[in-house]
Order: C-alpha cells, then sequence, then structure tokens
C-alpha cells in the first residue's frame, strides 16, 4: 500500500493549487459568473498551458495521465479554488469519448481540446430520463447514406461554448435499454440544432438542445451503431470521479473557511469556536472530511478495474459524497450564520458547488440504489 | 382532549377560504408559488396589504381599539394555514407585527396616533435596525450610538445595521442604539424611529447566494433624528427590543409553510419519472417524503397544542423557542426534497433569461426555482435567534427548572 502521489502527480498539484490561489480568488470569479459567456477564457487557455487538460488523456491519446487518480487530482483543485470553467464536459465527458471511440479523422481533435482551442459537450440526458444513462429517447434514422437525428437533450453543460456536441441517440431498442444507444460527433453549426442556454445556480452554463431533423454524415457516428452504452458508462464513472474530487476540494475549502471563522468570529466575549456546540460540530464536518477523502480515493484507484469493481466503488463514493457534501455545505453555512449566505462571501459559491454536485451524474438516492443493485449481482 | 376544530373555527376556516378565494389575486399567487419563477415586487406586497387592510384582516393581532381584529391564537394559525395553502403573499412583518406591538405598549398616545395609521394606509414602510457587523446572536453588544444635541432636541445617530430584510423599499426604520457606554450592555440601549429620507443615512444591498437582493447594510452618519422619536424611555430599549422579539416568534412553526410546500414537492414527484416510474413511487424519495410528513403531523398538533395555551391567556416560554428549532428543521427538509425531486432541472439559475428562446427556463413540472429556494432558506435556522441560541435558552431555562 502507498497513499503518497507520483512525483508527477504531486508536481501537477502543486503548480494548479499556487496557480488558482493566486489567479482565481472571489472577485475574480464573481466576475466571470456576471459575464456573458460564464467563463474565462484566459484562464482556460493558461490552465491548458499548464498541462491540466493534458493531464486527463492518456498518453497514447497524445496526453500525459488520464487515470483516476490524474482526473482526482485535476479536479480537487479546480473544486478547491471553485473555478467554474467546464473542463470535466470538454476533456473528461466529450474529449474522453472521442478519445475512446473515435476514429484517426475524429481523433485529430484530441490534440486542439489538449491545446485549449477546441471546447465539447456531451448531451445525453433528456427531460424525462432523471440520471438512468440508458433511458434515450432521441431518434436517430438512416436516410441512404444519412443519419437523421431528432429529440431533446436536457441541461447539456456547455453546450453554447462548444465547437462540436457529442449526441447520444437510439439506433433502436426501446427507452431503459442499453442496446441500440449510439454517439454521434455533431458540428455546433449543423443546420436543425437549436441551442438555448441559460446560467447555472452554481456557476457555468448549460443549454436545452434541440434536435429537429439534424442530417449527418453516417462518418459522425463514434463507435460502432447501437453499442455506445458501455463506453457512456465508462465515461460517466471518470466524470462521478472527477465531480466528487471537485467537491472533495470545495468541501475542504468550505472546513478551512469555517474552522477559520470559528477561531475568529467573536460574540458573548468569546471566539464562538470556544463554544463547545460549535467545537463538536466542527469535528463532525473534519471526520467526514476523512472519509469523504478516503470515497475519493476508492473512486480514483478503482476506475481502470472491471465493470462491476468500478461501478461499485463510483456509487459508493457518489452516495457517500452526496451524504457528507450536503452535512459540510449546511452545516459551513450554518456555523458562519448571516455572511456564508452572502454572495460575496468565498463559503457561499463553495457550498452552492457542493450542493448542485448532487445533480449530475445521479443523486445521493440513484447511487443508493445503484449500489444495492450491484452489490446483489 | 378532542382534536377537532369547533363549529366557530370551522365557519371562521370557510371564511378566510372564500375571501382568499375571491380576493388574492392570481398574479401574485403565482408568483408566490413560483411557477414563474419571479420574486414579488414592493407594489405587489403593498397591493396585498390594501385587499387586507380594506378586509380589516392586515393587522389580526392587534387590539380593537387600534383599528385590530383581535383575533385569538387559533384563528391567526387557521389564517396562516389558509393563506399559505392559497399561495398568497405573507405580510410584511416589520411594522405590522414588530413595531406596532411594542408602540401599542411602550410608545405615546401622540406616537400610536400618528405612526399606526400611516402604516395601516401604506405611507410607511418599516424596517428593522437591529443586527450590527459585530452583534449577530450577541444583539446586545451593539455599537450605534445615539448621542442627544445640546439643546435636548435631537439626537445624533452614527453606526451601521445589517441584515436590514426588504430595506430597499422601506422609508423608516426602528432601530436599537446605544444612548449610553458606561453602564452594562444591556442598561444603555435606546429604541428609535428613524426617517430613512435624513441625511447620512446610506442603504447599501447585500446580494445572497441565491443572486436576490433582499437583506441590506444600514449606514449612519451624523443623522439627525427628533427626540421625539424615542420610542418609551431612554436606555430602556432592551426591554422593548425582547418585548418585540416575542412578537417575531409568532407564526415561528410555520406549518402552513411546510404544508403547502410538501404538497409542492407530493406534486413534483408524481409528475418526475424515475427509472421509468412516477419518483412518489421509489421506494428511497417515498422513505424522506415519508419521514418529513410524519415529523410535520406531530409538530403541527404540538403547534396547536401551544396555541391553545396562548389562546387560553397562557403564555409560551421556551416552545416558542423548540417550534422554531423544529420547525425550521422540518422547512429545510422539505426544501431539500423539492431540489432533489427535480433532478437535473434543480441547477439551472432561475432568475436568470433563456437565450435563443422565448420559453422561460426549462421547468417541465412547473417546479419553479426550488434550488434557490433551498439555498435561500438556510437563513431560517439563522436569523431571529440562530437554532444554537434557542437549543441554548431551552437548556437554561429547562434545567435552571424554570419551566
Amino acid at each position: 500500500m502507498n497513499f503518497d502521489l507520483t512525483e508527477e502527480r504531486q508536481m501537477l498539484q502543486d503548480t494548479l493549487r499556487r496557480f488558482l490561489r493566486d489567479r482565481y480568488d472571489t472577485a475574480t470569479r464573481n466576475k466571470i459568473l456576471d459575464s456573458d459567456t460564464g467563463m474565462s477564457s484566459d484562464i482556460w487557455n493558461e490552465l491548458a498551458e499548464l498541462g491540466v487538460i493534458g493531464a486527463l488523456f492518456t498518453e497514447e491519446q497524445g496526453g500525459f495521465g488520464g487515470k483516476g487518480f490524474d482526473i482526482a487530482v485535476v479536479f480537487e483543485e479546480l473544486g478547491r479554488a471553485g473555478v467554474v470553467e467546464p473542463f470535466l464536459d470538454t476533456a473528461v465527458l466529450a474529449g474522453g469519448l472521442v478519445a475512446d471511440l473515435g476514429n484517426d479523422d475524429q481523433l485529430a481533435l484530441i490534440e486542439e481540446i489538449i491545446g485549449g482551442t477546441c471546447h465539447m459537450a456531451f448531451a445525453h440526458g433528456e427531460p424525462t430520463s432523471r440520471y438512468d444513462l440508458n433511458r434515450v429517447q432521441t431518434t436517430a434514422k438512416t436516410d441512404g447514406d444519412d443519419i437523421v437525428l431528432n429529440g431533446h437533450k436536457a441541461v447539456v453543460v456547455n453546450a453554447e461554448a462548444a465547437d462540436h456536441i457529442v449526441v447520444s441517440a437510439r439506433e433502436s431498442g426501446e427507452p431503459g435499454e442499453d442496446a441500440g444507444i449510439s454517439l454521434f460527433l455533431v458540428p455546433a453549426d449543423t443546420k436543425g440544432v437549436t441551442v438555448q442556454g441559460y446560467a447555472l445556480l452554481a456557476g457555468g452554463r448549460a443549454a436545452e438542445v434541440m434536435l429537429d431533423d439534424v442530417r449527418l454524415p453516417s462518418s459522425a457516428r463514434l463507435g460502432e451503431a447501437g453499442k455506445a452504452y458501455a463506453a457512456i458508462e465508462a465515461r460517466v464513472a471518470a466524470a462521478n470521479v472527477a465531480q466528487c474530487a471537485e467537491t472533495l476540494g470545495a468541501m475542504d475549502t468550505a472546513t478551512q473557511l469555517t474552522k477559520d471563522y470559528l477561531m475568529t468570529r467573536k460574540q458573548f466575549g468569546r471566539p464562538i469556536g470556544t463554544f463547545q456546540a460549535l467545537a463538536f460540530r466542527m469535528s463532525d464536518l473534519l471526520i467526514e472530511m476523512e472519509q469523504a477523502r478516503s470515497a475519493v480515493i476508492n473512486a480514483a484507484g478503482h476506475l481502470e478495474a472491471d465493470r462491476k469493481t468500478r461501478e461499485t466503488n463510483v456509487s459508493a463514493t457518489k452516495n457517500l459524497m452526496g451524504r457528507a457534501g450536503r452535512l459540510v455545505a449546511e452545516d459551513s453555512i450554518q456555523l458562519h450564520g448571516g455572511i456564508a449566505m452572502t454572495q460575496e462571501y468565498e463559503l457561499a459559491h463553495i457550498a452552492k458547488r457542493i450542493v448542485m454536485a448532487d445533480h449530475r451524474f445521479g443523486d445521493t438516492d440513484h447511487h443508493l440504489e445503484r449500489f444495492i443493485e450491484l452489490a446483489a449481482a | 382532549m378532542d382534536l377537532s376544530y369547533t363549529d366557530e373555527e370551522k365557519a371562521f376556516r370557510e371564511e378566510v377560504r372564500t375571501f382568499l378565494n375571491e380576493k388574492l389575486p392570481k398574479e401574485l399567487a403565482d408568483k408566490v408559488s413560483g411557477s414563474d419563477g419571479d420574486d414579488l415586487t414592493k407594489d405587489d406586497m403593498e397591493r396585498w396589504h390594501a385587499i387586507l387592510n380594506e378586509q380589516g384582516w392586515l393587522v389580526p393581532n392587534w387590539p380593537k381599539k387600534f383599528g385590530g381584529a383581535e383575533w385569538n391564537a387559533v384563528q391567526k394559525h387557521i389564517f396562516e394555514e389558509e393563506a399559505a395553502a392559497a399561495n398568497a403573499p405573507r405580510i410584511v412583518p416589520f411594522g405590522f407585527s414588530m413595531l406596532a406591538p411594542v408602540l401599542h405598549k411602550f410608545g405615546s398616545k401622540e406616537q400610536n396616533d400618528y405612526w399606526l395609521p400611516r402604516m395601516l394606509n401604506g405611507d410607511d414602510w418599516w424596517c428593522q435596525g437591529y443586527s450590527e457587523p459585530g452583534a449577530g446572536s450577541d444583539l446586545a453588544s451593539l455599537k450605534t450610538t445615539a448621542v442627544k444635541t445640546e439643546d435636548g432636541k435631537h439626537y445624533i445617530v452614527n453606526g451601521q445595521k445589517t441584515w436590514t430584510t426588504l430595506g430597499q423599499h422601506a422609508n423608516m426604520i426602528f432601530c436599537l442604539v446605544r444612548t449610553d457606554k458606561d453602564v452594562k450592555q444591556q442598561e444603555g440601549i435606546s429604541f428609535l424611529l428613524i426617517d430613512m429620507d435624513t441625511p447620512g443615512i446610506e442603504v447599501r444591498p447585500i446580494i445572497l447566494l441565491d443572486g436576490t437582493p433582499e437583506v441590506n447594510e444600514v449606514w449612519f452618519t451624523d443623522v439627525k433624528v427628533p427626540v421625539e422619536n424615542l420610542v418609551g424611555e431612554e436606555n430602556k430599549g432592551w426591554t422593548y427590543a425582547k418585548y418585540l422579539l416575542t412578537h417575531e416568534r409568532t407564526n415561528i412553526a410555520g406549518v402552513g409553510f411546510s404544508q403547502a410546500g410538501l404538497n409542492v414537492v407530493k406534486r413534483l414527484a408524481k409528475s418526475e419519472m424515475a427509472g421509468g416510474k412516477p419518483l412518489i413511487q421509489n421506494p428511497h424519495f417515498a422513505s424522506r417524503l415519508a419521514k418529513v410528513e410524519i415529523d410535520l403531523k406531530a409538530m403541527a398538533t404540538t403547534n396547536l397544542r401551544i396555541i391553545s395555551k396562548a389562546a387560553g391567556g397562557g403564555t409560551p416560554g421556551i416552545e416558542a423557542s423548540m417550534l422554531k428549532v423544529k420547525g425550521t428543521v422540518i422547512r429545510q427538509e422539505i426544501n431539500d426534497l423539492a431540489r432533489r425531486a427535480v433532478g437535473s432541472y434543480a441547477m439551472p439559475f432561475a432568475s436568470e433569461a433563456v437565450e435563443g428562446s422565448n420559453a422561460g427556463l426549462p421547468d417541465p413540472l412547473g417546479a419553479g426555482p426550488v434550488a434557490a429556494k433551498y439555498f435561500n432558506n438556510r437563513k431560517l435556522s439563522i436569523f431571529g435567534g440562530s437554532n444554537e441560541i434557542q437549543k441554548g435558552i431551552i437548556a437554561k431555562v429547562s434545567m435552571s427548572g424554570g419551566a
């Protein structure tokens, strides 16, 4: 057993932490949140130069990482600083699917992604699919040499900025079946694609993506027809590792801010952290932080394992992070009092990030059910 | 023991229901239910106040001699329950149910004659100047000063108040100020009424984490206040403040809000699909929902028990603190369920416009800004004496044999 980071990952962590501490404070982020695009292209390019995106792809894909622990190291730091730029969507999800399934032409995009010049989004969830990955209703019909897509994709993060959207659609079977789902690489300016964008509560932007008779050449398909489900599940597992690590980083910031505040804020003539009722709750948060850290290690460390091991660990971690995250977010606010309710205080954004993480890639209950199913299988 | 309402109470409930049916404007109810995701404007709130005033129900807590309806606690409870179920706007409490009782009990006849009618007809909008940056839970440590001028005609006020709810709409603020620095903290505080248009007052909005400008900072720099605006006696303000806080705690359990919220969650969970079935059939979600409903049923009875005691002339003591804690925990749990219910559609930021579409934000279940509400209502366990302060009171009173 060895719980130390490799030298390369340690360096990456140090570099990222220093860079973000210098460049990404609350005022900077609030400015980004108020902007039309909801992200900073300067930050995006600078982080790309630091190798943040390259670390999310394997060497054979053109990067220098791509393993569970690489993803965890990067996203823990992004979460610690509350970075809203959608690296997860461009690189881990959409870029990852292209890297996993793409032909040579499609793979050429990976270099652009790593260089920071190409944005992507993964349009998968639908208004009634909730968190089920196989409940795809969007259809892909073959028409001569073409494929025609029709459907409605819900809350597609980074869709407005994306140059290419990876779209899932059903070529056969019924919603709720794994078989029959395909992926397509759709240039964002394709006729019939409508993107209706909006800001997200916890930063960044998403959109409803409407597909009305979107006509594509069959070469737009990623991988084999009707067999994309396994790749989607594996990529969403990687996204869950990224998101749980990001939440861990955010939780660490929340507990640090809370600890500092309890030791400096005085009421009744003494620091409020000296009241046992508050001190014990701080201790509970610190105990849950250790649980959360271990849970993320479990998920990251099993990302390359067989499907059942991987998914069992992912669901266990997501469930624990949902519970521990809610506790940390709510109690950090409560222990601060009113100040934590204000936009200009760092914790406000951090707490929103932690809680809203429970609304992507399956919530606490979804992963509890999934863990039970996987354990019984 | 009899858990049923009397015939008079039932008739009263019918009367309230009919009134709400006929007089509550639909556009206001829609805003409150969040179905169009918009917040109530000042005009909306004043419109509802005027409708209630016409009915004689704007100030049900006031004695009849001041123009109130003098409802008993059960009637107030029935009204609050029906109003919440009908999505009526809340009556803005600062003037009507916080300042007014203090004026009734401690104000001069001139003050009552002047300020109460202005309050009722909407001439004045009051806000509360209690908390300061350094005085939250420890309110008595407040530092805003009021020094009498040499001619004895004015106070000069300097300092800063914060968390001033809806202060942006207010033209009047009632403040706790320090008039004596040399005595025990609680004995040097006075209660002043201050015109917000006086030179030297600046109101700055505080944007909350859900993006709403609901609260403010209010700065006072050499603000001249006529001595006639002192309520009661100088340096007795702490007594009045404590009296006011007992009124801040009416409807503290928020049973009506919780019942309305629970109905929304049930509606959402019936239409949201999970695993191909309505979410309400999902055992994990159903179990969360059932637990909070069970808690709410018990708390509603606790609330009625305490209300009946109060209606019979008894004064609630630490029960008010107990209801505050339990009531806020339940309301916050219901807010949590609402955001859970809508899945990924909790993510959009509800106050934002949608690009490239005339439609509003994606809201397939008509849920409104459930996640924003979840975050906004974290305030419930913080303001009006945080839940930790309430637990301190419960422990102190019950273990010293005082309850």
